[in-house]
C-alpha cells in the first residue's frame, strides 16, 4: 500500500522534470537533443531504480515480518500463563518448581542479571581496554595480530566456549574453590570472554571515527597518551562504547548454550559463585524437551520475557544514540 | 601594494625582545627515506613573530611541527641536526617532548576543539597539569577566552559543545585552549585558510596582542596576511619534487616583500609560481 503511493509519487517525476528542463534547453538548440537523451535515459534507470528498491523493501520486509512472527507465536504460545499465574506472581514469584506448579520466575531473572553483570564487569574493561590497545596504541604488526584473533573469538560457536568451559575451567575451579566448579564463577569467565568481540570491535569503530585532529589538539597541548585516551577519545567516543556495552550485554543474557553447559543448572538463586543455577534462557533448554501443559506455557512466557528484555536493550541504544547527536 | 605595504612595515623599527627564541642549525628533516627538508639554519626572534611562506608541499608545516616534536608521533621520522629552545637543545637527552608541547602549543588549519563544552575545551589544558580548583579554572577561562577575541560572543555559553560554534569561533577557541597553558610560543599553521574573514580579522588582532608576551610562529599562504602579521618572514622551496626544500630566503618582512635578494623569492611574493 505504502508502496503504491510512493511508485506513483516517482511516476510523476520524470515528467515534473521533463518539463521544466526543455523550456530551459529551448533557447539553445545544440544542447536541447542532449537534454532529451538524458531523459530517456532517466526513464530506463527509473524502472530499474524501482525494482531495486522494491527488492531491497522486500528484504528489509522479510525482517520485519521474522520478528513480528516469532513475537506473535511466542506471545500468543505465553500469553496464558500471566491469565493462570498472573503476571506479578510470575515475574515475582520465589519459587520455580513447575512440575509443583509453581511458576515463579523471580530467580531466574536475578541469575540471568548476575551472569549477565559479572560478564560485564570482567569483560568490559578487558574488551574496552583491547580496543584502545588496537586503535590508540598497538603498532601496525601488534595490531595485525590481536585483531584476527579477536574476529576469531566472534566466530566461535558458543557450544565450543561451552566445552571449553566444561573440560577446561570448570575442574580448574573445583579444584581452586571446592565444589563441582558447576557456578556463576565459571560462567562470568567463559561470558567475560564471548562478549570481547562483540564490546570491542564496536568500541574500536567508535575510536577510530574520533577525528585525528583532536587526537594531533591533545598532544599538542603537553598531553600524555594516557591523557590523551582517558580525557579526550574515551569521552568523544562515549556513545559507540555505551551502545557497545548494551549490545555486549544483551549478548551475555542471551546466551545460552555456553551457559547450560557450565551452570549446572539448579532452579534458585545461588548462595555463592560455586553453586549451580539456572537462568532464563538454560531454563529454557532444559525443560522444553519434556515440559507439557503450564510448564510449556510458562516457557514461552519466559521467552516473552527475553524479547522484552531484547526490546528494551535496543530501545536504549536508539535513545542514547540521539541523545548523544544532539548533545553533539 | 607595495608602496603602502612599504610604509606599513617600516615603523617596526626594532621588533621583539632582540634575542632569538629557537635557534635552528643545519636541521635535516626526514619522513623515512624521504629527505623533506635540508640545511635550515634560522633563528626565530622572541616575541615577534614570524611567518614561513612558500608553495604547497615545500614543507613549512613539516618545519613547524619540528620545532614542538608533533613529528615524533608520526612513525619513521627523523631529524638531524639543531633545534635549541632557549638555547637547550630540545632533542637532547632527557627532554620530554610532552613538556616541551606545553611550551610550544599549536594551532591547526582545521579548528579542532573536543567534543566537550566551551569551558570545558579551555580548562583541558590547566586539568591535565593538575588544576582543580573551580574558581582558578573559572579565572583561567575567562582570561583565556578574553584574549583569543572570544569571550563576548561566548560568555553566557560556557557549557555549550564547543563543535556547536562556528568555524571562525571555532578556531578562536582552540587559540584559547592553547593560551589556557601559557605557552610561551605559539605555532599556527595557516590558522586562517578555514574560516570567516571577521574571524581571520580578530585572529590577525589577537596576534598582535599576544606578541608581547608570546612568540608567534604562522605558516600562511596568504602574501597580504604575511605583510600584515609578520615581523620576519622565511621562505621555504622545494625545487624539485623528491628533492628536500630549503630556507631560500629569511629576512625581516619588510626587507623581504619589498626587496627580496633572491629572484625565487622575488617570482613567488609576486605570483610568479606556486
Ligand atoms: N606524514 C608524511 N609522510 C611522508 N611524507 C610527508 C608526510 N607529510 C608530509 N610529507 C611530505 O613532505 C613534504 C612537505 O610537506 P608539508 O606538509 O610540510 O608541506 P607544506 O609546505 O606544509 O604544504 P602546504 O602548504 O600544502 O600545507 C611534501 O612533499 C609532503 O608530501
Ligand atoms: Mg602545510
Amino acid at each position: 500500500m505504502a508502496n503504491d503511493a510512493d511508485l506513483t509519487g516517482h511516476d510523476a517525476a520524470p515528467e515534473m522534470c521533463a518539463d521544466p528542463s526543455s523550456a530551459a534547453a529551448a533557447p539553445q538548440p545544440p544542447k536541447h537533443s542532449a537534454r532529451r537523451a538524458l531523459t530517456k535515459i532517466t526513464r530506463g534507470t527509473y524502472l530499474k531504480e524501482a525494482a531495486l528498491k522494491n527488492l531491497f523493501l522486500l528484504c528489509a520486509f522479510v525482517a520485519v515480518a521474522g520478528v513480528a512472527l516469532i513475537f506473535i507465536f511466542v506471545g500468543i504460545k505465553g500469553w496464558p500463563i500471566f491469565g493462570k499465574v498472573g503476571i506479578f506472581d510470575f515475574l515475582g514469584g520465589a519459587t520455580w518448581f513447575p512440575t509443583k506448579g509453581h511458576f515463579g520466575i523471580l530467580p531466574l531473572i536475578i541469575n540471568s542479571l548476575l551472569a549477565m553483570t559479572g560478564a560485564l564487569v570482567l569483560g568490559g574493561p578487558l574488551a574496552v581496554g583491547t580496543a584502545v590497545f588496537l586503535s590508540e596504541v598497538a603498532s601496525p604488526r601488534a595490531r595485525a595480530l590481536v585483531r584476527p584473533a579477536v574476529e576469531l573469538l566472534a566466530g566461535i560457536p558458543s557450544v565450543v566456549y561451552g566445552f571449553f568451559g566444561l573440560v577446561l575451567l570448570r575442574p580448574i575451579i573445583a579444584d581452586l574453590f571446592g565444589g563441582l566448579g558447576f557456578g556463576l564463577l565459571t560462567v562470568w569467565l567463559i561470558l567475560a570472554v564471548m562478549i570481547v568481540p562483540t564490546i570491542a570491535t564496536l568500541t574500536e569503530d567508535a575510536l577510530n571515527s574520533v577525528p585525528e585532529g583532536i587526537r594531533e589538539a591533545s598532544y599538542s597541548m603537553g598531553a600524555t597518551k594516557w591523557q590523551t585516551i582517558w580525557r579526550v577519545l574515551l569521552p568523544a567516543a562515549k556513545i559507540g562504547i555505551i551502545d557497545a556495552i548494551i549490545l555486549g550485554m544483551g549478548r551475555a543474557i542471551g546466551e545460552t548454550m555456553a551457559v547450560v553447559m557450565v551452570a549446572g543448572n539448579a532452579s534458585v538463586i545461588p548462595a555463592d559463585v560455586l553453586k549451580p543455577f539456572l537462568t532464563l534462557t538454560t531454563v529454557i533448554v532444559m525443560d522444553m524437551p519434556y515440559a507439557s501443559g503450564d510448564h510449556r506455557t510458562a516457557l514461552f512466557g519466559v521467552a516473552i520475557i527475553l524479547f522484552v528484555i531484547s526490546m528494551i536493550f535496543v530501545a536504549a541504544i536508539r535513545v542514547i544514540s540521539r541523545f548523544g547527536k544532539r548533545v553533539g | 601594494m607595495s608602496e603602502r605595504l612599504a610604509s606599513l612595515l617600516q615603523d617596526q623599527a626594532s621588533v621583539g625582545s632582540g634575542r632569538d627564541k629557537f635557534e635552528v642549525k643545519k636541521l635535516d628533516f626526514f619522513y623515512d627515506k624521504f629527505n623533506a627538508l635540508t640545511d635550515i639554519t634560522v633563528g626565530i626572534a622572541e616575541h615577534a613573530v614570524t611567518a614561513f611562506i612558500g608553495p604547497s608541499g615545500c614543507g613549512k608545516s613539516t618545519f613547524l611541527r619540528c620545532l614542538n616534536r608533533m613529528n615524533d608521533l608520526i612513525p619513521g621520522t627523523r631529524v638531524e641536526g639543531q633545534i635549541l629552545l632557549d638555547g637547550q637543545e630540545i632533542h637532547g637527552p632527557g627532554v620530554d617532548p610532552v613538556d616541551l608541547r606545553r611550551r610550544v602549543g599549536m594551532i591547526f588549519q582545521q579548528p579542532n576543539p573536543f567534543p566537550m563544552s566551551i569551558y570545558d575545551n579551555v580548562a583541558y589544558g590547566p586539568r591535565l597539569h593538575g588544576m582543580r580548583k573551580k574558581s582558578e579554572l573559572d579565572g583561567i577561562v575567562e582570561e583565556s577566552l578574553k584574549r583569543a577575541n572570544l569571550w563576548k560572543e561566548v560568555k553566557d555559553i560556557l557549557g555549550r559543545g564547543g563543535l556547536t560554534l562556528s568555524g571562525g569561533q571555532q578556531q578562536r577557541l582552540c587559540i584559547a585552549r592553547v593560551l589556557a597553558v601559557e605557552p610561551d610560543v605559539l605555532l599556527m599553521d595557516e590558522p586562517c585558510s578555514a574560516i570567516d574573514p571577521t574571524s581571520v580579522q580578530k585572529v590577525e588582532d589577537l596576534m598582535a596582542e599576544l606578541k608581547d608576551r608570546i612568540t608567534i610562529v604562522i605558516v600562511t599562504h596568504n602574501m597580504q596576511q604575511a605583510a600584515r602579521v609578520s615581523d620576519f618572514t622565511a621562505f621555504f622551496l622545494q625545487e624539485m619534487a623528491g628533492e628536500p626544500a630549503h630556507l631560500i630566503e629569511f629576512e625581516r618582512t619588510a626587507a623581504l616583500f619589498t626587496s627580496p635578494k633572491d629572484k625565487r623569492t622575488e617570482d613567488y611574493i609576486t605570483g610568479r609560481f606556486g
